[in-house]
C-alpha cells in the first residue's frame, strides 16, 4: 500500500519535473546569444583575410555579404559589394534581412558582418546569425571583427566602398 | 514500477541535457577589446553642432581647452559602461580646462534623452551622423574617442574600450596639471 502510494506520487512528480525542465530549457535558449556557435576560430566564423581571399578568388562560390549594423557606419565605408540590411538587433532589421535572403538557395554562402562595436558586445551579429540559421541557411558565416570594422577591415587596406 | 523508473530516467536525461546546454552558454566569456590607438588627423574639425537642449555651438569655441570627443551609443554596451567615467573626468578637470563632447550614433531621440538624464551627463551630447563622423576622418566603430589638445590638434584617437588610467594621464599632461 505504501509502495503503491509512493509510486502514484512519483509518476506525476516526474512528469512535472520533465515539463518544468523543458520550459526552463526552452526559455533559457531565447536570450542566450549564439556565442557558442560564433567562437573566433570556429567554423561559423570567418577571419577578414580569409574573406578577402574568397572574394578575390576567381574560383569557388562567391559569398553574399550582408551588413547587419547601423546604416551610419555603412554609409561611411563598407565591404565592397556588401548589401546594407540594417541593425539585426531591431525587428525592422531582421525583417529586411529575411526579405534580402528570401530568394537565395539555402546552401548559399552568406557572410554577415557588423563591426559597430567590439565583437563580444555586438548586438547585431548574433540575432542575424540565428535568424539565418532558423530560416534554414546551412552555410552562414560571421565575419570576425574583434574591435571594429575600421580597425579590423578598413585600416588593414581591405576593399571598401562608400555610400549606399 | 518499470514505468516509474522510465519516467524518472527521462527526467534525469532532460535535466542532463539542460545542464549541458547551460554550461555551454555560460562558459563563453566576452573578452573586452583592448583600447587601440590609430593615426590621427592633424587638426580637429570646426563644425556647428546642436546639443540635446537645442543649443547651437561651434567646436571652434573649444579652442584653448583640452577636448575629448567621444563617439558612443546608448545601445553599445561598452560605450554605456564608459559614460560614468567620462562624467567623473569632466567633473574633476572642468576647472582646469577639460571639455568633453559626446556624439551619439544611431540612438533614438527618446532613448538618448532618457540615457542622458539617467547617467547625469554633465557635458554636451549631440546626435551624430555621417557628416560629423566624416569631419573627424571617419568613425567606423564604437566607442571611439578623439583627444584634442589646447591648440586644437588631434593628439590621439582611441578605438575600442578606453583605458581610463592612461587617458587621464594623457589629459592631465595636455592640461598641464598632475593627474589626481
Amino acid at each position: 500500500m505504501k509502495l503503491k502510494a509512493s509510486s502514484t506520487l512519483v509518476k506525476p512528480l516526474s512528469l512535472l519535473v520533465i515539463v518544468l525542465a523543458a520550459v526552463v530549457f526552452v526559455s533559457g535558449q531565447k536570450p542566450a546569444p549564439a556565442t557558442d556557435e560564433l567562437q573566433p576560430g570556429g567554423a561559423n566564423v570567418i577571419q577578414p583575410e580569409e574573406l578577402v581571399k574568397i572574394m578575390q578568388s576567381s574560383s569557388g562560390q562567391k559569398p553574399v555579404v550582408l551588413y547587419v549594423g547601423p546604416p551610419v557606419f555603412y554609409m561611411q565605408a563598407h565591404i565592397r559589394g556588401a548589401a546594407n540590411v540594417g541593425p539585426a538587433a531591431r525587428p525592422e532589421g531582421l525583417e529586411k534581412l529575411r526579405a534580402r535572403v528570401a530568394k537565395l538557395a539555402k546552401n548559399q554562402l552568406v557572410v554577415i558582418y557588423c563591426g559597430c562595436c567590439p565583437w563580444t558586445h555586438c548586438p547585431n551579429i548574433h540575432p542575424a546569425y540565428q535568424e539565418l540559421r532558423k530560416m534554414g541557411f546551412s552555410n552562414v558565416r560571421a565575419l570576425y571583427l574583434e574591435t571594429s570594422f575600421g580597425t579590423n577591415w578598413a585600416d588593414k587596406g581591405y576593399p571598401v566602398e562608400k555610400g549606399e | 514500477m518499470r514505468k516509474v523508473a522510465l519516467t524518472v530516467a527521462i527526467a534525469v536525461l532532460v535535466f542532463a541535457v539542460f545542464f549541458v546546454r547551460l554550461h555551454r552558454v555560460t562558459r563563453v566569456s566576452g573578452r573586452p577589446a583592448a583600447a587601440k590607438t590609430a593615426p590621427v588627423a592633424p587638426a580637429a574639425p570646426q563644425i556647428l553642432l546642436s546639443d540635446l537642449t537645442g543649443n547651437s555651438f561651434n567646436t571652434s569655441s573649444y579652442q584653448g581647452k583640452v577636448v575629448l570627443v567621444n563617439f558612443w551609443a546608448a545601445w553599445c554596451t561598452p560605450c554605456a559602461a564608459e559614460i560614468p567615467q567620462f562624467v567623473a573626468m569632466q567633473e574633476k578637470y572642468r576647472q582646469q580646462g577639460l571639455q568633453i563632447l559626446g556624439v551619439s550614433m544611431d540612438d533614438a531621440d527618446d532613448v538618448l534623452r532618457k540615457f542622458y538624464r539617467e547617467y547625469k551627463m554633465n557635458y554636451p551630447v549631440v546626435a551624430g551622423d555621417q557628416k560629423i563622423a566624416d569631419a573627424y576622418g571617419g568613425v567606423l566603430g564604437l566607442p571611439t574617442t578623439f583627444v584634442i589638445g589646447r591648440d586644437g590638434r588631434v593628439e590621439d584617437k582611441i578605438v575600442g574600450s578606453t583605458d581610463f588610467q592612461k587617458l587621464e594621464q594623457e589629459v592631465a599632461a595636455l592640461l598641464g596639471v598632475a593627474a589626481r
